[in-house]
């Protein structure tokens, strides 16, 4: 039963990567030198040096947890919220809200002990990326706006706050660039290896504690209710309204502690110019790990390895390391392609024939849910 | 008589041995089915009996695995719908296919428009045609009304004037009185009548026996994919048809017996609700409801019943007037201080209140209680017990499932719905909010629900019923109140009403007249 639930659950995902590796060797068959022929081994030889710059040694296996953290807590940021019915898109926004609070509090007790310093930095982001989320949560419960929409507009909103506090507010005195200052004794102790940081064991952390909350919570099922069938949740007498906010609010904390996770135990400063699209890749983390925890472990993991092995695969098969972008578009296509089709095929079943499964259902006196 | 003189008419339609058989069930097991020209061929059956697919087959949306269907005596291929409709055969669902903000007109027209020329439509062809293809109905019908506006009986007419402009021959009708009044399903009898007087042919299906047995030619009951036996009507009565539709003695008829009313419990006074539109539906309803008794509403649907019991349940909230339960104010209360004080609630829409379809059923077996001791204490849920509960709810109430664990969405209507049940009836209850509790089951799970609601009676709950389904108000309620456009007009008793007065009342509120073309509200 549950083994079986499993495999019904990854067959898509695991499709979706091999589908994905496919397409993309066929474009680093292409993109080879034509000079030399088309080289039909490039692909193998990029998937290898991939590999092992991922998990070939012990300072790949860190830089792929290291890259791994953040893409889990913005998986779970974006995967919470699904099962509250919820498209969380501004994980990027929460991410960068925290990750700025992360470098405010930071650089403000860069000389205060690192006991103190710490906890209140990431306590700092957490509330931040929290507060973030909630705006969303608010509009979505008292005013009907959709949160697609909000989330996508608070992301710019986002952007443009950190651009704004880095060259102005917090502009760090005598450096070359714009960003804020250091912060010291707050960032993260390194734990392991070169940059294995404290905050790679809240990513961690958070997935059992994701999973008991949803899974083994009242405050889950009632999520998880919102989500599944919202008016019977009004029926049992849950608060649709309150929980959306809390989700999100949630959500947006485990957003914001990617953030500082960052800052803190990586860059020590937050640049005007911030880029990393961690909010962004949580969605597609939160889709291939199906919404789930533990999927969304194994998703994190894999996207953080292939961002770790990037670097050997340009170095050994002369392919560009930004080919693990393509891979990961290609993920995100085909999982969504899937759903796609079995979108377009409902409605033809609808329409014109009877699925297969629809008639059983009804046959069996049942109705195929709407 | 017309029976004999149908028996000698050539066949219109013959499926012989037809097989569908779908992973682990065989959902038509050689089916073989004659239907005469000119004939109304009841088919009898319960929920997943195999009338559906049957009918699927012939509509062309379900390809068969063995056996053939014949047309006037030759044998043809159904692939799709629109190869049945231009082989004269026409379909009218029991949920309407029809576009609200259409008229008569386009809705009929709506993807065969007949064309004047290459560029514009012919619509005074098709009006003229569609005014008199209205003769079979005794009145006219006017093309240009919005279909939004007509009443439920007016607009199942429309269905069957698509088909009689798609030249159906034989007509396949799904449940067609499921909605209606009994007034208007004498008027619509009165149209199959005149319909196969002019030689088409009418697939009956229902599972209310007295109708049946009052329209039908001949009698087909399916049970588990097989043809059980045939009847005609003169030969056979509800009783004997019951029991070859179930397969064993059918109690159709709840043994209520007598009710001891106690002290009031539910108290409603002046009640005024409004619909998500905000338009006021519920105008200042005073009723009650004493323990130990059944109070019945019956009402056509749509007389603000749903709107009533939502506020009755903490789903809306009143706009005025109040309710009291054992002499505590609880007018506009949340539905957890209602479930607390002892209402249970039984909404009338499982799918979409009742249960959670993608949760097991163990969830759904406690989704109105998960918060309390023993399924969780604080924040952590107790599986053990929540398992325990739901083991015990599928025991009891004979719920058919593989495991506790599956979905409720793999389950049968009946069987979630006795799941909906069971979570609402196990607990000792002051007050018990029944809203069309039986709507779709099959007589087996219906008679099972009506012992089950005498039983809680018994107990000395005040039961509040609301259902369209006037045989059910008429069969379990102590009381009866009829609702009509947001007023309750009348109060009789239940053991002396009958269909017909009740039946009138719903349909007119008490005036005089013939029923509304019209529906209320919507002109």
């Amino acid at each position: 039963m549950t083994l079986r639930r499993i495999r019904d659950a990854s067959i898509i995902p695991a499709l979706a990567i091999v589908l994905a590796l496919v397409l993309g060797a066929v474009i680093v068959i292409f993109s080879s030198p034509l000079i030399l022929g088309l080289d039909f081994t490039l692909p193998l030889v990029a998937y290898k040096a991939l590999v092992e710059g991922s998990f070939g040694s012990f300072d790949g296996v860190i830089s792929t947890i290291v890259n791994a953290a953040p893409l889990i807590l913005a998986g779970l940021a974006v995967g919470i919220a699904f099962k509250a019915g919820l498209f969380n898109i501004g994980a990027q926004g929460q991410f960068l809200t925290g990750g700025l609070a992360a470098a405010a509090i930071g650089a403000w007790l860069a000389h205060a002990p690192g006991i103190v310093a710490i906890p209140v930095a990431l306590l700092a982001a957490i509330a931040v990326g929290a507060a973030y989320g909630a705006i969303p949560g608010f509009l979505k419960s008292f005013t009907g706006a959709h949160e697609v929409v909000t989330t996508i507009m608070l992301n710019y909103i986002a952007l443009y706050i950190v651009a704004y506090v880095v060259t102005g507010p917090l502009r760090a005195v005598g450096a070359t660039f714009a960003r804020t200052p250091d912060v010291g004794n707050a960032s993260l102790p390194i734990l392991v290896g070169g940059n294995g940081h404290l905050g790679v064991v809240f990513a961690f952390i958070a997935i059992p504690v994701a999973w008991w909350l949803l899974y083994r919570s009242t405050i889950g099922f009632e999520i998880r209710t919102v989500g599944a069938g919202p008016d019977a949740a009004r029926y049992a007498g849950m608060r649709p309204r309150l929980l959306i906010v809390i989700t999100m609010a949630f959500c947006g904390g485990l957003a914001g502690l990617a953030g500082a996770g960052e800052i803190l135990g990586l860059t020590g400063y937050m640049p005007a110019g911030y880029s990393t699209n961690v909010g962004f890749d949580g969605i597609t983390v939160a889709l291939l790990g199906q919404a789930h925890p533990v999927g969304i472990l194994f998703a994190g993991l894999l996207l953080g390895a292939m961002r770790a092995g990037s670097g050997l695969m340009q170095i050994e098969a002369g392919v560009p390391a930004q080919m693990v972008d393509v891979l990961q578009g290609a993920i995100l296509f085909f999982l969504t392609a899937e759903i796609l089709v079995r979108y377009i095929f409902r409605i033809r079943a609808r329409s014109a024939k009877v699925s297969e499964l629809q008639t059983v259902a009804e046959t069996y006196g049942g109705q195929a849910a709407p | 008589m017309v029976v004999t003189q149908a028996a000698t008419r050539p066949a219109a339609l013959e499926m012989r041995g037809v097989t569908k058989r779908f992973p682990g069930v065989v959902a038509n097991d050689h089916i073989d089915l004659d239907v005469r020209r000119g004939e109304i061929h009841a088919l009898l059956g319960e929920n997943g009996a195999g009338k559906t697919t049957l009918m699927n087959i012939l509509y062309g949306l379900v390809t068969p695995d063995e056996g053939e269907i014949l047309l006037g005596g030759k044998p043809v291929t159904i692939a799709s719908p629109s190869d049945a409709i231009s082989q004269g055969i026409s379909m009218v669902h029991q949920h309407f296919m029809l576009v609200p903000v259409l008229t008569v007109a386009e809705n009929i027209l709506l993807g065969e428009e007949p064309m004047a020329n290459p560029v514009f439509m012919d619509r005074k062809g098709a009006h003229t045609r569609i005014r008199e293809l209205g003769r079979f109905f005794g009145s006219e019908i006017d093309p240009d009304l919005r279909v939004g506006s007509l009443s439920v009986g007016w607009q199942q007419r429309v269905e069957i004037l698509k088909a009689l402009y798609r030249n159906a021959d034989i007509l396949v009708l799904d449940e067609p009185t499921a909605v209606l009044t009994p007034q208007e399903t004498k008027e619509i009898f009165t149209v199959l009548r005149r319909l196969t007087a002019e030689g088409t042919s009418i697939i009956f299906i229902s599972h209310k026996l007295y109708e049946v047995l009052e329209i039908a030619d001949r009698i087909t009951v399916i049970r588990r994919g097989k043809v059980v036996g045939s009847r005609i009507p003169s030969e056979t009565d509800e009783d004997d048809l019951a029991e070859l539709m179930v397969g064993r003695e059918v109690q159709l008829t709840a043994d209520r017996g007598e009710s001891h009313p106690g002290e009031p419990m539910l108290t409603v006074s002046g009640i005024q609700v409004k619909d998500d539109r905000g338009h006021e539906v519920v105008h200042g309803v005073d009723f009650e409801v004493r323990a130990g008794e059944v109070f019945g509403i019956a009402g056509v649907a749509g007389n603000g019943q749903d709107e009533l019991v939502e506020a009755l349940a903490g789903l809306r909230k009143p706009s005025g007037g109040t309710v009291q339960l054992s002499g505590r104010a609880i007018t506009g209360a949340t539905p957890r201080r209602m479930h607390n004080l002892g209402e249970g609630f039984v909404p009338a829409d499982r799918h979409r209140f009742g249960l959670v379809l993608a949760f097991p059923l163990t969830d759904n077996s406690v989704l109105t209680s998960y918060y309390r001791p023993p399924f969780s204490r604080g924040l952590v849920r107790d599986d053990d017990a929540i398992r325990r509960h739901a083991e015990k709810v599928i025991a009891d109430f004979d719920v058919r499932t593989p495991s506790p664990t599956v979905p409720a969405s793999t389950l049968s209507g009946g069987n979630q719905q006795k799941v909906v049940v069971a979570r609402e009836f196990d607990r000792d209850l002051k007050l018990l909010v029944l809203d069309q509790p039986t709507r779709g089951l099959d007589v087996g799970s219906i008679e099972f629900i009506h012992r089950q609601v005498i039983a809680k009676r018994d107990a000395g709950a005040a039961v509040l019923l609301i259902s369209a389904e006037l045989d059910e108000v008429l069969e379990l309620s102590d009381r009866i109140g009829v609702m009509f456009r947001g007023r309750i007009v009348a109060v009789m008793d239940g053991r002396s009403a009958t269909r017909e007065e009740v039946g009138l009342l719903m349909a007119t509120g008490g005036r005089e007249g013939p029923p509304p073309i019209i529906a209320e509200g919507a002109a």
